[in-house]
């Protein structure tokens, strides 16, 4: 059984009503605020629909991508938005099945990123098609032997799958949100009352719904490895310098974490702040929410001096011309930004533990979170232009890669995007699990049956 | 399980699993009616004569027959997925004769279609070491026997035919710029824009063999002209040559024809008493275009960013 996480750091111990009326408070006003972001966010989106009609009407020679940096901006983002997905199988999965409870109030706000970082990687992908008037071919003519296809798997599974995980632990709350929140406008009540799918919490239901959980939370671990393993394999299989390497799925997949950490660790802060949810997500989680970045930092530091400095000491011809211009050439301002104030300068702060407070902590992460999204910028860009020919005969322009508005805007919308789906999904639904925060304090009232709800108990 | 002899309890249990056996359901259904594509004939008593793989005649029932389903091709799209049967196309590029003259170039631009900068053959400045004087080399592409080009594709857009030609087929194509990202010989192009038609040019009917008309949004690669390999002529660039750069031939022949001099020669006396060789065996691509070294070559030094400058002025 799991000791109470934060109820030492509290003047007195709150009840289960509290609780209860304390995470669903932020659900029952929508407030001035709230809309104006909503809209903006809108607005953005619109911007980015506009910018992609542009591109769809003219071609993709309305971004600066060309024939040799023929991929651009959105795969990065692509493989940016994949890697800040996979935060919601570390932390609901991973965390969990090490019994890290501590991390209970977080999992929903991470499976919630997961799910709006998954859909924007979907749409990355789309929105870097030549022609995605053709996207049914990959069904009609699909290859398995093209990476493509395995990537076009495991993304929409992974996308199932996170909507599984939200929804699962979603479902006892959603049924308190169906008896309490009477007072909300009808397309709501029957959204919870749908969403609810008859919970009574009766003994057999919380059985089934923690086996689910136990099946989903072991099941969500292959596919989160494969989903970014794969997206590395789409560099790694080209006998490109810079990509060409064995470790990629590893360096990816560590990448990922920081990434995700970050984002969570940012999502924190904010709904802390506008949902007054001090007593639920403390100082205690973002202390040990920032040494998880930590950790994850320095494992991918492990990987990038792994990455860098192999190549780098024996200086082939190519990978001496790549790591030329990454350390001192046309890269290297951008480089060494990145990897300093996105890596080696978070992991050197964080190691204090006022950093570890959640205003440093927050402004530390959009470092990290910035940094993780020019880092793919640099892993995917530079070595396009290494092939193993001279590039001659082009226009001068062919031969550096400077996104365009219309890619800016686009990559805006994707972000965007992903806002609005975490935000519409916390404007309906609590962003702390109401039923987990309660059982972890020990003050649970909505359990016919205490002794089968405890889903982190170990089943041996 | 005592507590959960009363019926609210039961009934809430089976509301919830019905709930979710109603959107397994639908799941699969929804999966199946996308899946399913098999025609269902009711057996009718007529029996169907059949030549089976072993070239017996049998007589089945109809309903003993499953349909395959053809894919709906193009008479030009099914006839450029098939290769010239008893061919295994070859080039061999005499790297000592090119002078930079360029016609390889504005031909292929010229039989495509393409922007001057798009050309499937790519004339480089070389230069190996730096006491070595540099040369010219034209690269089109390769047609690796082991293409990391078509391996990567994920639609089947891109393939190897029977008789070595790598092509693209545009009206598949989903312009992922995964090959771009394959190809190690820098031979794929991608149309960034509407190429500059007329809507008459553009509603013509596509040719693999010639990838005309080009498409936005799709690759463009060499194919070895397939379309004058039908016709017994030799590829565009290859007759454009003024000064006998390229022998173009027929592995299984074992003969390749200079496309300037129309001489015909034995393909491997070619290369082995000149020491022809290939590009980046090393990376097990098979290339089937050779190259005779640069040896004896009479073109005057001209400095690579000269050589760019020079280009930049011809397209104007």
């Amino acid at each position: 059984m799991s000791t109470p996480v934060t109820t030492s750091t509290l003047p007195q111990a709150p009840t289960f009503e509290q609780v209860r009326e304390d995470l669903i408070r932020p659900l029952h006003k929508n407030t001035f605020a709230n809309k104006l972001w909503i809209r903006f966010l809108i607005v953005i989106i619109i911007l980015g629909a506009i910018a992609y009609s542009h591109q769809l009407i003219k071609g993709l020679g309305v971004t600066d991508m060309r024939d040799y940096s023929a991929w651009g901006v959105y795969i990065a983002n692509f493989v940016f938005w994949v890697a800040v997905s996979l935060i919601g199988s570390l932390i609901s999965s991973i965390l969990k099945l090490l019994h890290q409870n501590w991390s209970n109030p977080l999992s929903r706000i991470a499976e919630m990123i997961a799910l709006g970082a998954i859909t924007m990687a979907a749409a990355s992908i789309v929105i870097d098609m030549g022609r995605p008037d053709r996207l049914q071919n990959v069904v009609l003519h699909g290859r398995l032997q093209s990476p493509i296809l395995w990537d076009f798997f495991v993304v929409n599974t992974y996308l199932v799958i996170s909507i599984i995980l939200l929804y699962l632990p979603l479902i006892p709350d959603i049924a308190i949100l169906r008896d309490r929140m009477t007072d909300s406008p009808p397309w709501q009540r029957k959204l919870y009352k749908a969403l609810s799918l008859g919970w009574h919490g009766t003994q057999e239901q919380w059985r089934l719904l923690r086996r689910s959980m136990i099946v989903m939370i072991i099941l969500i671990l292959p596919v989160a490895f494969s989903i970014h393993t794969v997206t590395s394999w789409l560099f790694a299989v080209n006998s490109r310098t810079g990509w060409h390497s064995t470790i990629f799925g590893p360096y990816f997949i560590a990448g990922a974490f920081v990434a995700g950490s970050a984002a969570v660790i940012i999502a924190m802060y904010v709904f802390r702040k506008r949902h007054k949810l001090q007593q639920y997500i403390t100082d205690r989680h973002f202390n040990m929410m920032n040494k998880l970045l930590v950790l994850t930092m320095l494992l991918y530091l492990y990987f990038n001096i792994n990455e860098y400095l192999v190549p780098g000491y024996t200086w082939q011809r190519l990978d001496g011309e790549h790591l030329r211009e990454l350390f001192l050439g046309h890269q290297a301002p951008l480089f060494w930004l990145t990897q300093i104030l996105g890596l080696v300068a978070p992991i050197v702060l964080l190691l204090f533990r006022r950093m570890r407070k959640p205003l440093p902590s927050l402004i530390i992460s959009i470092f990290v979170l910035l940094g993780a999204w020019m880092k793919r910028m640099l892993i995917v860009i530079p070595t396009q232009f290494h092939p193993e020919f001279p590039i001659q005969n082009v226009p001068k322009h062919f031969l550096e890669y400077i996104p365009t508005y219309t890619e800016y805007v686009i990559s805006a919308a994707t972000l965007a995007g992903a806002m609005l789906i975490i935000t519409l999904l916390v404007r309906v639904f609590p962003v702390v699990p109401i039923w987990e925060e309660a059982h972890d304090r020990g003050i649970n009232k909505i359990f016919k049956a205490e002794k089968t709800s405890n889903i982190h108990e170990n089943e041996a | 399980m005592k507590d959960q002899q009363h019926n609210p309890t039961n009934d809430s249990r089976r509301n919830f699993l019905k709930q979710a056996a109603l959107l397994g359901a639908g799941v699969v259904a929804g999966a199946g009616v996308l899946t399913s594509c098999s025609n269902h004939l009711a057996s009718s008593g007529e029996k169907t004569k059949l030549l089976t793989a072993t070239g017996e005649l049998v007589e089945v029932d109809p309903s003993q027959i499953k349909r395959v389903r053809k894919e709906k091709l193009t008479e030009l799209q099914e006839r450029g997925r098939e290769g010239l049967t008893g061919h295994h196309w070859t080039w061999v590029i005499d790297l000592a004769k090119c002078k930079n003259a360029r016609k390889c170039m504005d031909d292929c631009v010229g039989a495509h279609e393409l922007k001057p900068y798009q050309s499937h053959i790519n004339v480089l400045q070389m230069q190996d070491s730096k006491s070595g004087a540099p040369y010219y080399m034209p690269t089109p592409c390769f047609h690796c026997d082991n293409p990391p080009c078509t391996k990567v594709c994920p639609v089947n857009a891109t393939f190897k035919r029977s008789d070595g030609i790598v092509l693209i087929d545009n009206l598949r194509c989903i312009g992922c710029r995964f090959c771009i990202a394959a190809c190690p010989y820098s031979a794929r192009r991608f149309q960034w824009f509407e190429p500059d038609y007329t809507e008459e040019q553009k509603n013509r009917v596509y040719d693999v063999e010639l990838n005309v008309p080009q498409k936005k949004g799709t690759i463009t690669k060499c194919l070895m002209s397939a379309d004058r390999l039908r016709i017994g002529k030799l590829p565009y660039c290859v007759s454009a040559c003024p000064n006998g750069v390229y022998w173009f031939g027929d592995k299984l022949e074992d003969t390749v024809t200079n496309g300037t001099t129309h001489e015909t020669v034995k393909f491997s006396e070619l290369i082995r008493d000149n020491a022809g060789y290939t590009y980046f065996e090393d990376l097990g691509t098979k290339p089937q275009v050779y190259y005779l070294p640069p040896k004896n070559r009479t073109s005057p030094y001209v400095p690579v960013d000269k050589f760019q400058e020079k280009y930049e002025e011809k397209r104007g």
